[in-house]
């Protein structure tokens, strides 16, 4: 008994700790461990753009993918939003067709119109030819698409040309094309010598060389009048600044942020309420034993809450569910060993034997419910769309702590204090329901 | 004993409510949400009170070639407009026209592409299959040493066709909710489908379990038990059980109904319906169903 009352202690302590720092985190603005809200609680803007891979060969598409985020990435944050996520998905063979998906979450952002102004259009990288037409006294510069984007291209560095006089190295943006592409730039520069190639960034002319030769090899060398901040920023738009792949936008949300708020005010009222009147069924029908449940099950709250801010799991309106589904599980393990013990203490056992019996019986029942729930749960997440696995993660999380709660917290409490004999008090702490043994 | 004696009346009454709700689905039928069928749906608050629907409507129907919309009242000041799947700029356009003589604000903004919409319908059935499918095989693992008078896999399919019923009740109710709210089937009805999987069968399973245990008990000490006077004992220990942790849910669900965000209400009340039917269906006719299957394999 010395031993339970002092792993009891321990655990009371430690719940303790955990809704300390549950609690202090959140009341702690610039804590980093504060609950990471997603976009339907929080209020922002999710887009899900398809990617085109039509045009890329199957091995290269990983790497396209990859490229393409950096690229988002990147766009996203000259947009100015904080803590924006940008994730890739491949949508599995399920339906027979794979599909790459590209996923901005954007919090904060309301006006999708503006994001996907910022991020949606697909900038590209032209290359063009530009032809001088003179009508009268005014001469007209247009320029002629080549057909070479940046799809070809595959990277940009800078360099600094090692020119005949010593000491005037001029800065030099080298292009690299990958073989397409570089066929397409040998058939351009071989046929249009003396003609200004143009590079475009988004529509803008952002440098104009003359072709002096044929270009075979697929490099070419931007020389022009660059300082060498010019040339450097010249190669980080090369590098990053255009899409590999073209994009279109899929699907787009966006909550406003006092629906989310009022989303979580209700939530968390809603939740202390059921909280509070499932703990006062459970002491009212089960006393002793339902006080300890409802202990073990604030602590169980307080681990659930803290695993989540630590992973930190993205709470969302489904993810809440999860969690609710999962207290009435915990609550269930909990009624099933008590209901047990029950029987036990009537068939005359004393209360220490009777609540040993009661864990054991109540164990495989126990077992057999959360590892069929875990299963579920699992393959939920493997298969699911995003907002089943919201679901679906906090459910899993919230079986496997039931069942460590269930099975520890309540036994080393109800073992704590639970006397050998049944007698005075405890034949009615002990009972249940309306019956008074 | 008495829901054993009396397991033809339960089977009835769960016959007339199955049919009651496959009634439901079939006359008014599901209908599906732009989760599933790819479109718009945007949620306009007037702050200084909402105009006829009727006006809104003109005002939408200014927009070109918008093809077919459904709007309806939200809350208090709210309207909800669902449309096919907007480019950005058709759904500024949208927000222009309402704004023209009114103060608006957006509260949400919803679009899915009918490719993405149609793949969520094809994971979530999956999903779905999925995951009875491995309820089958675990619970036929975890009573393989019970296959007398029924096989392990006989607790298995028996736990399958109660799940479609417990699933069916309340997408019937979901289908009444529908038809007379006007909300659709979204992707948390999904959820909330998949949470009552997960608590129809920890139910059912506790009922088994009690049944498995009785026959390990018989089998050692070699009573000759009838196998519905098993059953009947197991319920009847079990009744409390499933009733009390029915009850805790279902408080904890009305707290949600009644307090919670509006966007949760559906869910729960699907739910709420989902484990009444559930309790019910485990409590009165997953064991009792056994008999006539003992009785069949025993022929």
């Amino acid at each position: 008994m010395t031993r339970f009352r002092v792993f009891a202690l321990i655990a009371l302590a430690g719940g303790i700790l955990l809704a300390y720092f549950v609690w202090t985190t959140q009341a702690d603005p610039t804590s980093a461990y504060r609950f990471k809200l997603g976009l339907d609680l929080a209020g922002g803007t999710e887009l899900v753009y398809k990617a085109d891979m039509s045009q890329t060969p199957p091995n290269e598409r990983a790497g396209a993918l990859s490229a393409l985020q950096g690229v988002i990435e990147r766009r996203v944050n000259l947009f100015g939003v904080a803590e924006p996520l940008v994730q890739t998905e491949q949508a599995n063979a399920l339906t027979g067709t794979t599909e790459d998906r590209l996923i901005v979450d954007l919090p904060g952002v309301t006006n999708i119109k503006a994001a996907v102004a910022a991020l949606g259009q697909t900038p590209t990288l032209e290359f063009k030819l530009a032809t001088t037409t003179t009508v009268g006294t005014t001469t007209q510069v247009t320029y002629i698409p080549t057909g070479l984007t940046g799809r070809y291209l595959a990277s940009a560095a800078l360099q600094f040309g090692s020119g005949a006089t010593a000491g005037l190295a001029a800065p030099q943006v080298l292009l690299n094309f990958n073989s397409a592409g570089a066929a397409l730039f040998e058939k351009i520069t071989s046929q249009h010598v003396g003609q200004t190639l143009a590079i475009f960034l988004d529509g803008q002319p952002i440098s104009e060389p003359v072709i002096q030769e044929a270009i075979p090899g697929g490099q070419a060398t931007i020389t022009g009048n660059f300082t060498a901040t010019a040339a450097r920023d010249l190669v980080r738009n090369l590098n990053f600044g255009a899409l590999p792949v073209p994009i279109t936008l899929e699907s787009s949300s966006s909550v406003g942020p006092t629906l989310g708020a009022a989303a979580i005010k209700a939530g968390v009222g809603a939740g202390i309420i059921g909280f509070a009147i499932v703990a006062l069924f459970m002491i009212a029908w089960y006393r002793l034993p339902g006080l300890i449940a409802a202990v073990a099950l604030a602590e169980y709250l307080a681990f659930m809450l803290a695993v989540i801010k630590v992973i930190p799991v993205t709470l969302t309106a489904s993810g809440i569910a999860g969690l609710i589904i999962s207290v009435g599980m915990a609550v269930d393990a909990n009624v099933l060993i008590f209901e047990r013990t029950k029987e036990e203490l009537r068939e005359g056992k004393g209360p220490r034997e009777a609540v040993h019996i009661g864990f054991a019986r109540a164990w495989t029942a126990i077992r057999d419910g959360h590892l069929t729930m875990l299963i579920s749960g699992v393959i939920l997440f493997w298969l699911g769309t995003s907002i089943v696995q919201g679901f679906a993660l906090v459910f899993v999380l919230g079986v496997l702590a039931s069942f460590v709660s269930a099975v520890s917290l309540s036994r080393v409490f109800l073992l704590a204090i639970v006397p050998e004999q049944k007698s005075g008090i405890w034949r009615f702490l002990l009972a249940s329901g309306i019956s008074h043994f | 004993m008495y829901i054993v004696h009396h397991r033809k009346l339960f089977f009835w009454i769960t016959g007339i409510i199955l049919a009651a709700a496959l009634g439901a689905i079939f006359v008014w039928g599901l209908p599906l949400g732009i989760d599933f069928t790819g479109g718009s749906l945007m949620q306009v608050n007037y702050p200084n009170g909402r105009p006829a629907l009727s006006v809104v409507e003109k005002q939408v129907a200014t927009i070109p070639s918008l093809g077919a919309s459904s709007i309806r009242a939200s809350g208090a000041d709210a309207v909800s407009i669902r449309t096919r799947t907007l480019l950005p700029a058709e759904h500024d356009a949208i927000l222009a026209a309402l704004s023209k003589n009114a103060s608006t604000t957006e509260l949400a903004y919803t679009s899915v592409g009918p490719a993405l919409g149609s793949q969520f319908t094809h994971k979530a059935l999956w999903a779905l299959f999925a995951v009875v499918l491995v309820i089958v095989l675990y619970i036929a693992f975890a009573f393989r040493k019970v296959s007398r008078p029924v096989p392990s896999w006989g607790y298995g399919l028996t736990v399958v066709a109660m799940l479609a019923i417990d699933l069916i009740v309340p997408a019937g109710f979901y289908a009444a909710l529908c038809h007379f709210t006007g909300v659709q089937v979204d992707s948390l009805f999904i959820v909330a489908l998949l949470a009552l999987l997960g608590y129809c069968v920890n139910d059912v399973i506790v009922i088994f379990d009690r049944i498995r245990e009785h026959l390990a008990k018989n089998e050692k000490t070699g009573l000759k038990e009838e196998f519905e006077v098993t059953i009947g004992k197991s319920i009847n220990e079990t009744m409390t059980r499933s009733i009390n942790t029915a009850l805790t849910v279902a408080l904890a669900l009305l707290a949600l109904i009644f307090l919670g965000a509006p966007a949760t209400r559906d869910f729960a009340l699907v739910m709420l319906v989902g484990i009444v039917i559930g309790t019910f269906s485990s409590i009165a006719r997953s064991a009792p169903l056994l008999i006539p299957i003992a009785k069949w394999f025993n022929k």
